[in-house]
């Protein structure tokens, strides 16, 4: 067993073992206590004097039969998974830990533990997976779970109907992605299914324009449902706002980062003319999210909510880095991506707390409680100050980089990325508006009368969100910490495409 | 040891079991299912040691085609599926007795229930030898052993509208697609002059053959295989005979009587798919039945409510996938082609281990819940862990979903509808996959989403351990499959 075999089977392993009648929440914990060491080892372990290659690789063949690619169950780490894997093992630690008591769970805790490890599996073997029917599959793993969990363990009485709303258009967006998957394994004629040497073809024998055209417009679509992309987003807001906490941090903050991940490691080195075809919609849309849903997200009156749509907005951020197309500008977008994830996971943690304690997070029935609950409030405010991009936080270095990525050029002309970087910068402004707004109603002045403010948060949930907020922090003032791995990755992906 | 005497082995099983029935005063029944059990596990052991004849010419090899990897896995196939179904039976007594014992004072309170674990034995051996069958004459009569069996089997309750009324639609049906079979192999002998399928083959692979009579041949008896395939529009009876039939029954239908449908299919159209002048329509048939099966099933599956039912028109869907494989045959026998045979054979391992699951399941749960409409499965979640998780995995593989054995059937039948260029059919198809998900789904919704009603039963419930460890090695083969599609693709290739 490779060292990443064992990181992407210790959860599935685990979940299996609850699922036979180990101790829920113990084994959950351990699991993703060793999941995060593991991370870190890779991370620490990880060679940065290379040019970006896979690195841990292990290959078992699976299935070779005439006529079939060849399939393997294959695990490799490049400087763009490794950073989505220490995403993902942190905020599942995070998520497991202010998963409520088993004892408090209505109904079935074990499956409640089980989902959680299944979902954190799942995107850890999505993320490490160089074979590209696993790293479709172990989406789908962790997807469902997602479902389930909504529906059974959701809050509020429409939670049944939301999770087939997600079911429905995640599944869509899941068959959509296969259909455009098969098309271009398909046109490349591969025998295999191993991504580099799909890539490696696709950069030789490049697919005929048109078709290339088609593949990249599916492979968007499919992966832009699953990130929520304008205006494919209408499902994200109310999941996040029903979902039990800790799903809500594992979906926003780790899952939905997949269509991300997929757009810069499949759509864009497997149909780059197509890409630029179609590069003017792009950024039609990702401005959608990026102001459109901006400005639904000050309309919100309901905090979850709010965090919801401000996620989604957030998006259109990290698809403005990944159309830039340059190393620095898909570099700030995988940072994001990790900056992203922890913030409002962050974010999501501290709402599902304040949901448990208050009863409601309606901005009309809360207020003033940063008085009596100052550590909930300093918290929040970091949370919130992370989310909009002040300097210090891992998301300022990361929109920096994207703002700078999609400006970049020798020439005068102003292109239209150019426009869009331009109506993008407002965003900032969208984002410091509403996320200052919900502080102020919060936290800031007077208390209504009929709220009663319970005791501030306690050691044992302050510990996997300060986890969280110091990575953050740590990343913000040093984003080499992560750029190290980040740029070799994106350099040879470039590379790979442009040739 | 040669292979047919697997064949004969079956049947004397099943001789040996009546007799028993007949002259052992047995307190349970039940303990002849277990005997039962027993014997085909042996057999099933056995397949794995017989060996090719030397010389396969002559004598019974004008009828039965010397051991081939394909023939091996449809007999492995027939065996796993009876093994199953009289696991489900032993669960379904209840129920089976409750309809058909003897009211008269001092009756044996079982006194209807050896042949039920009987008859599947003598279906069980006509499954394996049409898997082996390669003459015209052999295929009737062993595919006639079958549907007979059958239709006993089918009105087995005999004190139970339902199943009665669905007997005597599937003996009618059934008959009529008979008649179409030896009309169609008539003209078969008739353009070919051979009844050997080697010979058919060479026959129609001639320049001058009489297309307008070889197409009329193929086109009845397409009606015939389309009848016992459940593929439209000859699929009529399916849903109804599913419903009314008894569990154990309706599961071995389902998949026993699929698989074979699915061999003599395959074995008979070969050798039209092998014939360049009929090659070309031959596939656009195939093609039409295929969408029309896949549109049909799987949308008329949406709106059920009884889970019997709603697998009956799954069923059907998944006859459409593996027309598909057919239809999308290779024109010319490309050198890098997955071949037809390997696809459906995948395809149909695949279903029998998520359909079996499910029906175990159902039967199973049967005399816990009030019945088997989807409503009677709410709440069953927190009911039996257990039993929700192995439908969930069921439900899950027929859907597609990757990971699971099913997701590979479909993929290798889109894989080849790719290759051969069949758009028409591959939309179809998505639509089909499509519809699929929210359907199955549907039934993991009303398990774990809804709570149980006020007035239902809300206490647990308990597997028998056989039918617990079957459930649990269906699962695992289904994930296992799913992973690694080479386990199942190595017994055929």
């Amino acid at each position: 067993m490779s060292t990443l075999e064992l990181l992407v089977f210790l959860p599935l392993v685990a979940a299996l073992a609850v699922g036979l009648g180990a101790p829920a929440r113990f084994t959950a914990l351990g699991a993703s206590v060793l999941v995060l060491c593991f991370a870190i080892f890779c991370a620490i372990n990880f060679k940065t004097n290379l040019e970006g290659g896979m690195q841990f690789e292990s290959t078992r063949t699976l299935l070779e039969m005439q006529g079939f690619p060849k399939l393997s169950l294959a695990f490799g780490l490049d400087g763009i998974s490794l950073v989505l894997v220490l995403l993902s093992a942190l905020v599942l630690l995070a998520a497991v830990w202010v998963a409520p008591a088993e004892s408090s769970i209505k109904g079935n805790a074990r499956l409640y533990y089980l989902s959680l490890l299944l979902i954190g599996g799942g995107a850890i073997g999505a993320f490490t997976a160089t074979d590209l029917f696993f790293l479709y599959a172990f989406h789908e793993l962790a997807l469902i779970p997602t479902f389930l969990m909504i529906g059974i363990f959701g809050h509020g009485e429409q939670r049944v109907r939301t999770a087939w709303t997600i079911t429905i258009f995640l599944g869509v967006g899941s068959l959509i992605l296969l259909v455009g998957l098969i098309l271009a394994v398909g046109a490349l004629g591969a025998t295999t299914f191993d991504v580099a040497t799909l890539t490696a073809l696709a950069k030789d024998t490049p697919i005929a324009a048109e078709m290339q055209s088609w593949i990249f417009l599916l492979l968007f679509i499919g992966f832009g449902i699953l990130v929520s992309l304008f205006p494919f987003h209408s499902w994200a807001a109310p999941a996040y706002a029903e979902a039990p906490t800790p799903v809500a941090m594992l979906h926003a903050g780790v899952l939905k980062k997949f269509g991300l991940y997929g757009l810069i490691r499949l759509a864009m080195p497997l149909a780059p003319a197509g890409a630029e075809k179609w590069l003017n919609l792009v950024l039609i849309l990702l401005l959608g999210n990026i102001l459109y849903i901006g400005l639904v997200t000050i309309a919100q009156k309901k905090l979850d909510r709010m965090l919801g749509y401000s996620s989604v907005m957030h998006m259109g951020y990290a698809f403005l880095g990944i159309a830039a197309g340059n190393v620095i500008g898909v570099s700030g977008a995988v940072l994001l991506m990790f900056a992203h994830g922890l913030s409002i996971a962050l974010l999501f943690g501290l709402a599902g707390w304040m949901r448990d304690q208050f009863g409601t997070l309606d901005f009309d029935r809360l207020g003033g409680i940063a008085k009596p609950m100052p550590k909930l409030g300093l918290m929040f405010g970091f949370a919130a100050f992370a989310s909009v991009g002040l300097p210090g936080f891992a998301n300022f270095a990361a929109e920096v980089e994207i703002f700078f990525g999609a400006f970049a050029g020798e020439d005068t002309a102003m292109t239209w990325i150019r426009w869009a970087t331009i109506g993008a910068l407002w965003g900032v402004v969208i984002s410091a508006v509403y996320m200052l707004r919900a502080y102020r109603t919060v936290f800031m002045g007077p208390k209504p009368d009929k709220l009663t403010t319970p005791a501030d948060l306690s050691w044992a949930t302050r510990i996997p969100l300060l986890l969280l907020l110091v990575a953050l922090i740590a990343v913000g003032f040093a984003p080499d910490l992560l750029n190290q791995f980040i740029r070799p990755a994106v350099n040879a992906l470039l590379l790979g495409v442009a040739g | 040891m040669p292979v047919y005497y697997l064949e004969f082995i079956v049947v004397a099983l099943g001789l040996v079991l009546l007799m028993v029935d007949a002259f052992v005063k047995l307190e349970d029944k039940r303990s002849l299912a277990r005997l039962a059990i027993l014997g085909l596990v042996v057999v099933f052991g056995l397949l794995f040691f017989v060996k090719a004849p030397a010389t396969a010419e002559g004598g019974i090899w004008n009828f039965y085609a010397a051991p081939d990897k394909l023939s091996l896995f449809f007999k492995g196939l027939a065996l796993l599926s009876t093994i199953l179904v009289l696991i489900m039976a032993i669960d379904y007594t209840p129920l089976v007795v409750a309809q058909t014992a003897n009211p008269e004072p001092g009756a044996h309170p079982q006194a209807g229930l050896g042949e039920f674990f009987a008859l599947p034995l003598f279906a069980c051996a006509g499954l394996m030898w049409m898997s082996s069958a390669n003459h015209l004459v052999s295929i009737f009569v062993s595919l006639e052993t079958v549907s007979i069996t059958f239709y006993i089997l089918v009105a087995y309750l005999r004190r139970n509208v339902g199943s009665l009324e669905a007997g005597v639609k599937y003996l009618i049906l059934g008959a009529l697609s008979t008649g179409f079979l030896v009309y169609g192999f008539a003209w078969l002998f008739g353009v070919t002059g051979s009844m050997d399928l080697a010979g058919i083959g060479e026959a129609l692979a001639k320049e001058g053959v009489n297309t307008t009579a070889a197409l009329f041949a193929f086109a009845l008896i397409l009606i015939a295989l389309a009848f016992k395939l459940g593929a439209a529009p000859f699929h009529l009876w399916i849903p109804d005979v599913y419903q009314g039939a008894p569990t154990p029954v309706t599961a071995f239908l389902s998949v026993g009587s699929k698989a074979a449908a699915a061999v003599v299919t395959l074995r008979l159209v070969s050798p039209f798919l092998a014939s360049t002048p009929l090659v070309g329509k031959v596939t656009a048939v195939l093609a039409i039945v295929a969408i029309l099966t896949l549109l049909v099933g799987n949308l008329a599956a949406l709106p059920q409510k009884n889970f019997k039912r709603l697998l009956a028109y799954s069923s059907v869907g998944h006859s459409g996938f593996l027309l598909m494989a057919l239809a999308a045959a290779p024109r010319v026998s490309v050198e890098n082609a997955m071949s037809p045979a390997t696809v459906v054979g995948f395809y149909l391992g695949a279903y029998l281990l998520m359909t079996l699951l499910a029906f175990l399941v159902i039967s199973s749960l049967r005399a816990a819940i009030p019945g088997e409409e989807l409503d009677s499965y709410r709440g069953l979640a927190k009911r039996s862990p257990f039993h929700a998780a192995a439908l969930v995995v069921a439900m899950a593989s027929l859907a597609g979903i990757p990971l699971t054995a099913g997701f590979f059937g479909k993929l290798f039948a889109f894989q080849m509808a790719i290759d051969a260029g069949q758009w028409w059919l591959l939309a179809a198809a998505l639509v089909a996959a499509a519809a699929g998900f929210y359907y199955y789904l549907k039934i993991a919704v009303s398990m774990y989403f809804s709570a149980p009603g006020k007035e239902d039963d809300t206490s647990a419930i308990r597997v028998a351990p056989l039918t617990g460890i079957a459930m649990a090695v269906l699962m695992i083969l289904i994930v296992l499959a799913g992973v690694a599609p080479g386990v199942i693709i190595g017994l055929l290739l």
